[in-house]
C-alpha cells in the first residue's frame, strides 16, 4: 500500500517535471531563442559596433580643420608602368608603394608633414563623365603620430579598370577650438524639455479631471445616496432638459456674438459687464450670505430660476473672454518671429480653451440645475404624498424618463455605429426604455429608497476599470489620427490615461479617510457638498498631492516613449536615429532620458515625503 | 419636548441594537445614558438625529416627528441639535477655528460656505466660543496640534455655535483622563444650567452620573433598565443594568 502510494508520487512528479520541460521548450520555440545567433561573428561585431558608438554619446562636437593630399594612381597597371608621380614635399604630402595597381590589390600608404595627431580616411578617387570632380571610395583609415607622419595598408576597392588616372587621396583633419555642444544635443535638449512639459500638462489636466471623478467613484460617499424612483425618474428628466437648454442657450449666445460683438470695443465691453454683471447678480442671490436654508417650494423655484440666468451671465461672460482672448492674441502675433512668442500665443491658446469648454460647462452646469431642481420635486412627492397618488406619480414619470435616457444612449451609439435608421435609434430605445420605467414603476414599492449612488458608482468604476487597462500608448496612436503627429497627442493621451488612474487611486483615498469628521458635519445640518468640502477634502490633499507627484513621474516616464508612436517628445527623435542607425546620437537622447526619469524620481519621492 | 416611542433598530448584520426603548426628556434637563459599551448608547443617540436611520418606532421632537422627517427637513432638525462625539471627530488637518464654524454649516450659504467664507458675526461668535471654553488663543493652531481635553472643548465649541436646543453627547469623556473628564463635564453642566441647553449624555463611570445628571436611563442588550433619578440606582438595579457578576466601584 505504502510502496504503490509513493510510486504514484514519484510518477506524479516525473510527469510534472516533464510537463514544465514541455511548457518551456515551447516557450523558448515561440520566443525564437537562438542562441547560435548569439555567438555568430557577424553580430558578435555589430553588437559591439552599437555599444561602443552608445557608449560615446556625441554631446560634443568640434571644428576641424582639413587638409586633402591626392597624388595620381592608375587602376589595372598600363604596359609600360607608371611614372612615379612627381610630389610636392612643401607641405603634406602622401607616398603610394605603387602608381598603379589591380583591384583587391594592397598598397602602402605613407603620410608625411600632416599636423601632428591629425586622423582621417584614405580615399580611392574614381573620376569618369558623369562624376568629374570624382566619387571617393574609402580604403582606410589614418592616424599620424606626434612628427605628422604614418604609414599604412590600404587595399584598392573593386572597381572597373580604366585608363584615365584616378587618384588616391589622404583627408587629414584636425580638431581646432574648445569642443562645442553637438547639433545633436542641442535637438535632445529641446526635445527633452518638450517631454517634461507633456508630462506637467498632462498631470495638471487629467488631475482637474480627476478629482472631481474620484468623489464619485468613491462607495463610501456614493452608498449614503439614495432615492425614491419618483426623484431619479424627475431628476433623469431635468438633466435632459437641463442639458437641452445649456445646449440651445450656449449655441443662441454664440451666434448674438458673432452678431452684435465682432469689433474688439464691443467685445471688450461684454467681457467687462458681463462678468461683473453676472457675479453682482451671484452675490445678490446665490451667495447672499443673509440667506437661511428655506425649504418652501416657491423660494427654490425663485433660486432656480436665478441660478440659471447667472448661469447664462456667466456662460456668456465665459464666451466673451474667450473671444477677447483670441483677438487680442491674434493681434500680438503678426508674425512667429516677435519676442516671446509663446508667450503671446498662449494668450489665444487660452481664449481658445474658454470658447471650447464654454459649451462643455454650460450642459453640465444647466443640467445639474434643473436634473437637481426636478429631484427634489421628485423627493417632495414621495415625501409629502400618499403611497398610492406617488404610485400613480411614478408610473408616468418613470417610463418618461426610461424613454429620455434610452434614446440619448442610443443617440452616442449611433454615432459610432452610424445606423441611420430612427427604427434602432428613436423608437425602439423610446419603447424598451418606456418599458423598463414601468416595470420599475410596477415593481418597486413606491416610497422605497433606490440605491442610485451605488449605481452611479458602479459606472464610474467600470468606465475607470476599462479606460485604465487601455495602455497610454495604444491611446497615442488613437489621438495621433485625431490631432496629428506631435507632442499635443502624447499629452492627451498622458492626460487621458492620467483621469483613469488617478480617479481610482483618489477614490481609494477617499474610501479610506476617518468616517468621524464626516459623521459630525453631517450632525450639524451640513449638505452633501458642505460635508465634502469640511470633512472629506482636508483627509485627502495629502494623500491626492502625493498621488499627483507619483503620476508626474509615471508620465515623464511614459513621455519619453509616447513618441515612439508619434506622440512627440524625445521618443519620437530616439526612434529616428534608431532606425537612421545613428547610434551616438541615440546615446545622447537615452542619457537625457535617463538623467530626467531618475532625477523626476528623486524630486518626487522629496516632495512626496515633504507633504504626508 | 422629547419623545422617544417605541425605538427599534437592526442592523443590516442583524444585530439588534434597541428594542422597543421609549423615554421623555423634558426641556432643560440633563439626561445621563448608561450601559456597558455595546449595549446601545451610542445607536440611541444617533438615532435621534438620524445619523442611523432607525428601524422601528417614532422619535418626536418639538412637536415635529422626526422619524417622518425628508432629508432637507431633517438637515433643518439636525441644526438645532448639536453633537460631542468619544473620539472628538474633529478635522484634525483644519485649523480650530474652521473646525468650529463647521457649526454653522447648516445655517450659513451653502455655496459661499463651500469657500470657506463664513459672515463676520459667525467668525466672531467662533471666537466667542472658544473664549467660553478657555482655548481662544488656539483658534489658528491645527487642531491636531491640541491636547486631548482641548480637542473636546473644540468639538464642544462646534456643537454650541449651532445654537442648539439639544447636545447629544456620546461618551464624550470615556477618552480623558479623569480631571479632564470633570472640567469637560463642567462645560456641559453650565451650558445646560446657564443656556437651558437640554443635555442627553451617555457616561461611562456612575460618580459621573450621581454628580451631573438629573436623571438617568439605562440600557442593557438594547433594551431599557432603568429610567428615575441617579440616586435611586441601588444594588439590585445595578446589577440588572451592569449584570449579575458587575461590582459597584464609584
Ligand atoms: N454599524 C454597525 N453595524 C452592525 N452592528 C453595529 C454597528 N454599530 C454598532 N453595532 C452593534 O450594535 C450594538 C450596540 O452598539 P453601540 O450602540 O455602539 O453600543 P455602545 O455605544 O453602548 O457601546 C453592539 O452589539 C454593536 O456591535
Ligand atoms: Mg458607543
Amino acid at each position: 500500500m505504502k510502496k504503490s502510494s509513493s510510486f504514484i508520487k514519484s510518477l506524479a512528479v516525473g510527469l510534472a517535471t516533464f510537463l514544465v520541460l514541455v511548457v518551456f521548450a515551447y516557450g523558448f520555440a515561440v520566443t525564437n531563442i537562438n542562441f547560435a545567433e548569439t555567438r555568430s561573428e557577424r553580430r558578435m561585431a555589430s553588437l559591439t559596433r552599437i555599444l561602443r558608438a552608445l557608449a560615446h554619446p556625441k554631446i560634443f562636437d568640434y571644428n576641424f580643420e582639413t587638409v586633402n593630399v591626392e597624388v595620381p594612381f592608375y587602376l589595372g597597371c598600363p604596359e609600360g608602368g607608371v611614372e612615379p608621380p612627381k610630389v610636392d614635399r612643401s607641405g603634406a604630402f602622401i607616398l603610394v608603394s605603387a602608381g598603379c595597381a589591380e583591384p583587391k590589390e594592397t598598397i602602402v600608404v605613407e603620410g608625411y608633414n600632416f599636423q601632428e595627431n591629425s586622423a582621417g580616411p584614405i580615399n580611392f578617387i574614381g573620376f569618369s563623365a558623369d562624376a568629374p570632380d570624382g566619387v571617393p571610395i574609402q580604403m582606410g583609415s589614418f592616424q599620424a603620430d606626434a612628427q605628422g607622419n604614418f604609414r599604412v595598408e590600404a587595399t584598392i576597392p573593386n572597381r572597373q579598370i580604366k585608363e584615365d588616372p584616378q587618384a588616391i587621396r589622404a583627408v587629414g583633419r584636425v580638431r581646432v577650438g574648445a569642443p562645442m555642444i553637438s547639433q545633436e544635443a542641442k535637438v535632445t535638449w529641446d526635445k527633452i524639455v518638450e517631454t517634461v512639459f507633456m508630462a506637467l500638462l498632462a498631470t495638471t489636466f487629467g488631475t482637474l479631471l480627476a478629482v472631481p471623478i474620484s468623489f464619485f467613484a468613491a462607495r463610501n460617499l456614493m452608498v449614503e445616496v439614495k432615492s425614491p424612483l419618483s426623484s431619479i425618474a424627475l431628476s433623469l428628466i431635468g438633466w435632459a432638459l437641463g442639458m437641452g437648454l445649456g445646449v440651445a442657450i450656449s449655441r443662441l449666445l454664440t451666434h448674438f456674438q458673432t452678431a452684435f460683438f465682432s469689433s474688439f470695443l464691443a467685445t471688450l465691453a461684454g467681457a467687462i459687464i458681463l462678468p461683473i454683471l453676472g457675479s453682482l447678480l451671484a452675490r445678490l442671490t446665490l451667495f447672499n450670505q443673509n440667506k437661511e436654508m428655506d425649504l418652501r417650494f416657491k423660494s427654490r423655484l425663485v433660486n432656480v430660476l436665478y441660478s440659471l440666468f447667472a448661469a447664462a451671465l456667466i456662460l456668456a461672460s465665459i464666451l466673451f473672454l474667450g473671444k477677447l482672448l483670441l483677438q487680442i492674441g491674434a493681434y500680438l502675433t503678426p508674425n512667429k518671429d516677435v519676442p516671446l512668442y509663446f508667450l503671446r500665443k498662449f494668450v489665444s491658446q487660452a481664449g481658445e480653451i474658454f470658447t471650447i469648454l464654454a459649451p462643455v460647462v454650460a450642459v453640465l452646469v444647466f443640467g445639474g440645475i434643473v436634473g437637481g431642481f426636478f429631484g427634489q420635486i421628485g423627493q417632495t412627492v414621495s415625501d409629502k404624498t400618499s403611497p398610492a397618488s406617488s404610485k400613480v406619480f411614478n408610473l408616468i414619470v418613470a417610463p418618461l424618463a426610461g424613454a429620455i435616457a434610452a434614446v440619448l444612449i442610443l443617440r452616442g451609439l449611433d454615432w459610432f455605429y452610424q445606423f441611420n435608421n430612427p427604427a434602432v435609434t428613436l423608437y425602439w430605445p423610446a419603447g424598451i426604455g418606456a418599458a423598463i420605467g414601468l416595470a420599475l414603476a410596477l415593481v418597486v414599492s413606491s416610497k422605497q429608497p433606490l440605491p442610485i449612488g451605488f449605481i452611479i458608482y458602479g459606472i464610474f468604476r467600470t468606465i475607470l476599470n476599462g479606460t485604465r487597462s487601455i495602455e497610454a500608448l495604444v491611446m497615442a496612436i488613437v489621438f495621433v489620427a485625431w490631432v496629428g503627429l506631435g507632442p499635443f497627442a502624447g499629452a492627451l493621451a498622458l492626460a487621458l490615461h492620467t483621469v483613469a488612474s488617478n480617479a481610482k487611486l483618489y477614490s481609494e483615498q477617499v474610501e479610506s479617510i476617518l468616517s468621524g469628521p464626516l459623521e459630525a458635519i453631517q450632525a450639524t445640518g451640513a449638505n452633501r457638498l458642505q460635508t465634502i468640502v469640511f470633512a472629506v477634502v482636508p483627509q485627502i490633499i495629502p494623500p491626492y498631492i502625493s498621488y499627483t507627484m507619483y503620476r508626474w513621474d509615471i508620465n515623464v516616464r511614459m513621455s519619453t516613449i509616447i513618441g515612439f508612436v508619434g506622440g512627440g517628445g524625445i521618443g519620437f527623435i530616439l526612434q529616428q536615429n534608431i532606425n537612421l542607425l545613428n547610434y551616438r546620437a541615440a546615446s545622447v537622447n537615452m542619457l537625457a532620458i535617463a538623467i530626467v526619469v531618475a532625477s523626476m524620481d528623486y524630486i518626487s519621492s522629496v516632495l512626496r515625503e515633504k507633504f504626508v | 419636548m422629547l419623545e422617544v416611542k417605541n425605538l427599534s433598530k437592526t442592523y443590516d448584520g442583524g444585530v439588534q441594537a434597541l428594542k422597543n426603548v421609549s423615554f421623555n426628556v423634558k426641556q432643560g434637563e440633563f439626561l445621563a445614558v448608561i450601559g456597558l459599551s455595546g449595549s446601545g448608547k451610542s445607536t440611541l443617540l444617533r438615532c435621534i438625529n438620524r445619523l442611523i436611520e432607525p428601524t422601528g418606532g417614532q422619535i418626536v421632537w418639538d412637536g415635529q416627528d422626526v422619524t417622518a422627517a425628508s432629508q432637507d427637513e431633517m438637515r433643518h432638525i439636525r441644526r438645532k441639535i448639536g453633537m460631542v462625539f468619544q473620539h472628538f471627530n474633529l478635522v484634525s488637518r483644519s485649523k480650530v477655528i474652521t473646525n468650529v464654524l463647521a457649526g454653522r454649516l447648516g445655517y450659513v450659504n451653502p455655496m459661499l460656505s463651500a469657500l470657506n467664507r463664513f459672515p463676520k458675526s459667525d467668525v466672531a461668535m467662533a471666537l466667542d466660543q472658544l473664549d467660553r471654553v478657555g482655548i481662544k488663543n488656539q483658534a489658528y493652531k491645527r487642531a491636531d496640534e491640541l491636547s486631548g481635553g482641548q480637542q473636546q472643548r473644540v468639538g464642544i465649541a462646534r456643537a454650541m455655535m449651532q445654537q442648539p436646543a439639544m447636545i447629544l453627547a456620546d461618551e464624550p469623556v470615556a477618552s480623558l483622563d479623569p480631571v479632564l473628564a470633570h472640567s469637560i463635564m463642567q462645560y456641559l453642566e453650565k451650558i445646560n444650567k446657564e443656556d437651558g441647553v437640554t443635555v442627553l449624555c451617555s457616561l461611562h463611570f456612575l460618580d459621573l452620573v450621581h454628580r451631573y445628571a438629573d436623571r438617568a436611563i439605562a440600557l442593557n442588550a438594547g433594551e431599557l433598565k432603568f429610567d428615575g433619578s441617579p440616586a435611586d440606582i441601588n444594588d439590585e438595579k445595578f446589577r440588572e443594568i451592569y449584570g449579575k457578576d458587575a461590582e459597584r466601584v464609584g
